[in-house]
């Protein structure tokens, strides 16, 4: 079976700074991968090569078997895909970001149908059904009317999911969704996010949420210093004796009153 | 001053603002992508933009004015002066508007874009969708005020010939003898007219809240 994506010895610079040194990653269709890391890993980075969002320096990814951005040739060499091509690779995947970017000057139901009226070419009544279909998912259908500036945190980013979602991703990025939250508004995200993980969603979730990671990822990178460090299982990575640079990390967490997460 | 002559005033304010209305849609137009050009890593757009730019803000409307009127027939362009006005109005006011919206256009916040991009935005729909309506909101102050002046400035067309509501008070006063009666209707005029423009600036700054109380 063919991964939903797979990396192979990325690295990307920024100038003299190396913050990803080589990774190697695959993550099976269906499954939620969950990274992991302190700040200044790489994992976030990481995330956004996958989006194509950054450009890696060396390395390759491909998402569904085809090539993301660059394609490697026989010798070795990488040469920029067209614009077009990295279009229709990218249509596969949805981004959630931190700070869920959702256009202000839009509500939450011209959020979630602009992609699929200018991008997909849908009439309006369509992409509003469709749109409103997917604010009903993640339990928003009485807010549509409202802007992004009226909403709290937690239902930004529900509509941000809303929004990715409605262009049909085969795979769902998510880069720290709940970290600009306040804490009883993550509860909100989070469960929508199991929610479709259940579904079968093929998910990769940056997250300082190890709960989260620990109970819904089906495998667990760590990484250190733009260094996937560990990689498995939640039984495998979480088990006990940890990697040393893992319980480190790990006891951060404990100082924080969630020991009874591990 | 009688009432025969108000109206003719009155009439002639009618094509100051259409010629003004004319020159701030197209301004603004042509000032978005101007000012979008300036903003682009491509040399080839960005030069052209900066020159233009430069120019139009840096030699005087008049001056501009005279330049196109006698231009344009060397270029084998005979029309009515009225146009090459508007013309002279409108390159000058998107130069400003361009200025004004770069700050607009660099205000954006990166992950607003990002966020089109990953939904397959190509960059034309980017730029009309999320990025001008964005920039647009964001200096609608300074656009309203950069209107405001070319609807004034448009008292200089007069030296191409055009008949607008300065010159047709220059007109009526040299032949009635009452400049003072007749500069004063003017500039009431004017008065009103951008009294009008400031209220619909402040009625698009409400309905452009986005939810914000």
């Amino acid at each position: 079976m063919i991964a939903a994506v797979s990396v192979t010895g990325l690295v990307k610079r920024f100038g003299q700074a190396e913050v990803l040194r080589g990774i190697d990653l695959e993550v099976p269709a269906g499954r939620v991968t969950c990274l992991i890391g302190p700040s200044g890993s790489g994992k976030s980075t990481l995330l956004r090569c996958l989006a194509f969002l950054e450009e890696a320096t060396e390395g390759a990814i491909l998402i569904g078997g085809e090539p993301l951005g660059f394609a490697v040739t026989p010798d070795g060499r990488r040469t920029r895909l067209p614009s077009g091509r990295i279009r229709a690779v990218r249509s596969q995947i949805g981004m959630v970001f931190q700070h869920f970017n959702l256009w202000p000057h839009m509500t939450a139901l011209g959020n979630v149908s602009e992609a699929l009226k200018t991008v997909r070419r849908l009439g309006r009544s369509e992409a509003d059904d469709r749109a409103m279909a997917q604010l009903r998912k993640v339990g928003l259908q009485n807010r549509a009317n409202l802007y992004p500036s009226q909403l709290s945190g937690g239902q930004q980013q529900r509509v941000a999911i809303a929004r990715a979602l409605a262009l049909e991703p085969k795979i769902m990025l998510f880069d720290e969704p709940t970290s600009s939250l306040d804490p009883e508004l993550t509860g909100e995200v989070l469960n929508v996010m199991r929610a479709l993980a259940a579904d079968g969603m093929t998910m990769v979730v940056v997250s300082h949420e190890i709960g989260f990671a620990a109970s819904v990822g089906h495998q667990i990178a760590f990484l250190d210093h733009g260094q996937l460090l560990l990689r498995g299982t939640p039984q495998e990575v979480f088990r006990k004796p940890r990697h040393a640079r893992l319980d480190q990390f790990l006891d951060t967490y404990l100082d924080r009153g969630a020991a009874m997460l591990l | 001053m009688s009432w025969t002559l108000f109206l003719l005033l009155v009439k002639a304010s009618g094509l100051t603002v259409a010629i003004s209305a004319i020159a701030i849609v197209i301004g603004l137009t042509l000032g978005m992508v101007v000012s979008a050009g300036m903003l682009s890593p491509n040399l080839l757009l960005s030069m052209p933009s900066r020159v233009f730019v430069s120019f139009f803000r840096g030699v005087p409307l008049l001056v501009q004015l005279l330049l196109i009127y006698n231009l344009l027939p060397l270029l084998g362009l005979n029309v009515p002066s009225v146009v090459a006005a508007v013309a002279g109005l409108s390159l000058c006011t998107a130069a400003y508007q361009a200025e004004n919206l770069r700050g607009g256009f660099l205000s954006v916040p990166r992950g607003v874009v990002e966020a089109a991009d990953m939904a397959g935005f190509r960059p034309f729909q980017l730029f009309w969708r999320i990025r001008v309506p964005i920039a647009f909101k964001l200096t609608l102050p300074a656009l309203v005020s950069e209107a405001i002046m070319i609807l004034k400035s448009s008292s200089l067309v007069s030296v191409v010939g055009v008949v607008e509501l300065t010159r047709m008070a220059q007109d009526l006063a040299s032949s009635t003898y009452k400049p003072l009666d007749l500069y004063a209707a003017a500039g009431g005029l004017y008065l009103a007219i951008n009294w009008l423009m400031a209220g619909l600036g402040r009625l698009l700054e409400r309905r452009l809240r986005w939810g914000r109380a």
